[in-house]
């Protein structure tokens, strides 16, 4: 039962439910951005980072 | 030939140190005069002749330097500041063992409880935190702070940041180290699990950690390569996040600020929940994402292959920071904090089994072209032996959190041994495997002094964990099902001391198990101080490159 409906309310109450799909869409950016094709290059090679020495 | 003369003066680092050093020591000096209670006039003390101490070093090391300091780069490559490395390394071995022998002492009292002499000192209640805060925060941290310093120079190719700020972090760290052990032997405890430090070390290790995170974030900032190295995400990740739970789950008001007491902020399940927070994801990110920051360093360094999957590197990264803060209701199943936020935890525990398990096949398929070495190379099957045991402990793990398991496997053994499958089997053997790899860099020898000795120390540490955690596996389900079990009339079947004493041959075993893990350590500590003093020195680089410390 909500008891008064405030600016305070109804910020706290989007916050608290908005959160969940925009980690969800920033987490499926960051694995489309893993998965880009044009990337595919650049993580191959970072993959070989810690065999080159100097 | 003239060469320009630099005047020698003193760095704005040393000169300020040495003052905020010295002031310190006179602060401390008060406060050990003005002491409510003797731990706090002992640590008050220590806190002055470690300030003096600082200050003597700082100016001492100030006469014998030369007038510029060590330079960026030497001939084009950069100029790696291994000092404070080597010196984390050593402390890393130093508590390893002290850790191993405490953890050994209380595995023994629980067996033959006349083995705490009666006395305060030496009881169970007092010793355990040392032996838990020793192994994951002295000989893991330690472990850390020299892993992250290498990884971070030599993955961004640039030297390490600051000139005493490295060396503040290390020697600063560890004594916090000091007064954390020396409190809990003295009954000086805020009693938050892993948390236990009072309120005085709590906010020295805080400008400890701060100084950490700007060294390690400077350092990346002058990075030569532009690509940040994925092992330094998760090393930020596990500065970041420790700092933030830190932070979070120590707030607490001293009695006076000459005594060791204080109370906690909050009281009741807040600060159950905000201790579970923050013990959970201390596993998380101190002993999960530090550790896998060395997994993705060390591994392919030392298989001489390319990380498996970069991609799934990522990807792993993101889904631990995403899902793990959420963890730790399942620490606090069937209590007083509402029901939805158990589940919360239940569900996100769950949900966790598939970013640990990617990283796993990450970390294994790296060898993919270079099994063989597995039977050549005692150190890489460390290495990846204690990834195995990371997949088979994030696989347990996910299982007990769930509310019907932990029904049974809570209060018990259980419990026990699921730690120590991930602390002595993953953050220990990768932590001995990346150890057996940097004491040659950093101390520029050309290889271990014996890899028998690995070989011997892998066999016998392997079969105290297995020993450990198959009691502890027998021993926990044991206890759970005794606990639960009823007569046909309604009454409980057994009385606790029948639990306990069912008990006693698990026991043994697991003091047996600690006791051959000990032993591991032992020789490897012989080991690597033999490699340091008479190992051959690496020739292919010139001597110029590493200049004294």
């Amino acid at each position: 039962m909500k008891a008064i409906l405030t600016v305070h309310n109804l910020a706290s109450e989007l916050v608290t439910t908005i959160w969940t799909p925009v980690f969800v869409a920033i987490f499926l950016a960051i694995v489309a951005y893993a998965f880009w094709p044009r990337n595919k290059a650049a993580f191959d090679e970072a993959a070989h980072l810690p065999l080159r020495e100097e | 030939m003239s060469q320009p003369s630099i005047s020698k003066s003193m760095t704005i680092g040393e000169s300020g140190l040495a003052v905020v050093f010295a002031v310190t020591a006179f602060l401390c000096v008060i406060a050990s005069a003005k002491a409510l209670d003797a731990p706090f006039a002992f640590h008050a003390a220590l806190g002055a002749a470690a300030s003096l101490a600082a200050v003597f070093v700082i100016i001492n090391r100030y006469l014998d330097r030369p007038a510029a300091l060590p330079p960026q780069e030497i001939n084009g490559r950069p100029n790696y500041n291994m000092g404070p490395i080597k010196f984390s390394s050593f402390m890393a071995m130093f508590w390893g063992i002290a850790g191993f022998l405490v953890g050994l002492i209380i595995a023994s009292q629980l067996a033959w409880p006349a083995l705490n002499f009666d006395l305060p000192w030496t009881s169970f209640g007092r010793l355990r935190p040392l032996h838990t805060s020793a192994v994951i925060f002295a000989f893991g941290g330690n472990v850390l702070l020299a892993t992250s310093f290498y990884v971070v120079q030599k993955s961004c190719r640039a030297r390490l940041a600051g000139d005493l700020a490295p060396w503040f972090v290390v020697v600063g760290y560890n004594f916090f180290i000091l007064i954390a052990g020396t409190g809990y032997l003295l009954g000086v405890t805020q009693s938050k699990e892993y948390a236990e430090p009072e309120w005085y070390a709590d906010l020295w290790l805080t400008i400890v950690w701060v100084v950490y995170l700007l060294v390690f974030l400077v350092t990346i900032i002058k990075r030569k390569e532009p690509h940040i190295f994925v092992a330094n995400w998760f090393y930020l990740a596990f500065i970041v996040t420790i700092a933030v739970l830190h932070l979070g789950n120590n707030p607490a008001l001293p009695v006076s600020v000459f005594g060791s007491k204080s109370y906690v902020a909050w009281g009741g399940i807040q600060d159950a929940m905000f201790q579970w927070w923050y013990g959970h994801n201390a596993v998380g990110f101190f002993l999960t994402a530090g550790f896998l920051a060395i997994m993705y360093y060390f591994i392919p360094k030392r298989a001489e292959r390319p990380i498996y999957s970069y991609r799934l590197s990522i990807i792993h990264f993101w889904a631990l920071i995403f899902l793990y803060i959420w963890a730790g209701p399942h620490h606090l199943h069937y209590t007083a904090l509402p029901d939805w936020t158990q589940t919360l935890g239940m569900t996100f525990s769950i949900m966790l089994w598939m970013p640990s398990w990617g990283g796993m096949i990450n970390g294994l398929m790296t060898l993919s072209g270079a099994w063989d070495k597995l039977r050549t190379d005692p150190v890489l099957r460390m290495l990846v032996v204690s990834v195995a045991f990371y997949g088979m402990s994030t696989f347990e793990g996910p299982m007990m959190s769930i509310k019907v398991v932990n029904s049974l496997s809570h209060y018990t053994d259980w419990t026990i041994g699921h730690v120590h499958s991930g602390a002595l089997g993953w953050v220990g053997f990768v932590s001995f495997g990346a150890l057996y790899c940097l004491v040659p860099w950093a101390w520029n020898r050309k290889g271990l002094y014996s890899l028998k000795l690995v070989n011997w120390h892998f066999w016998v540490a392997t079969l105290g964990i297995v020993l450990y955690i198959s009691a502890m596996w027998v021993s926990g389900i044991l206890q759970g099902l005794m606990w639960r079990a009823y007569t046909s009339l309604g009454f409980l079947e057994y009385s606790f001391i029948e639990t306990v004493e069912a008990m006693h041959p698990f026991y043994i075993i697991r003091a047996a198990g600690g006791g051959l893990f000990l032993i591991g350590a032992l020789i490897m500590a012989y080991n690597l101080w033999m490699t340091v003093r008479v190992g051959e020195a690496e020739v292919q680089m010139p001597v110029a490159l590493q200049p004294a410390e």
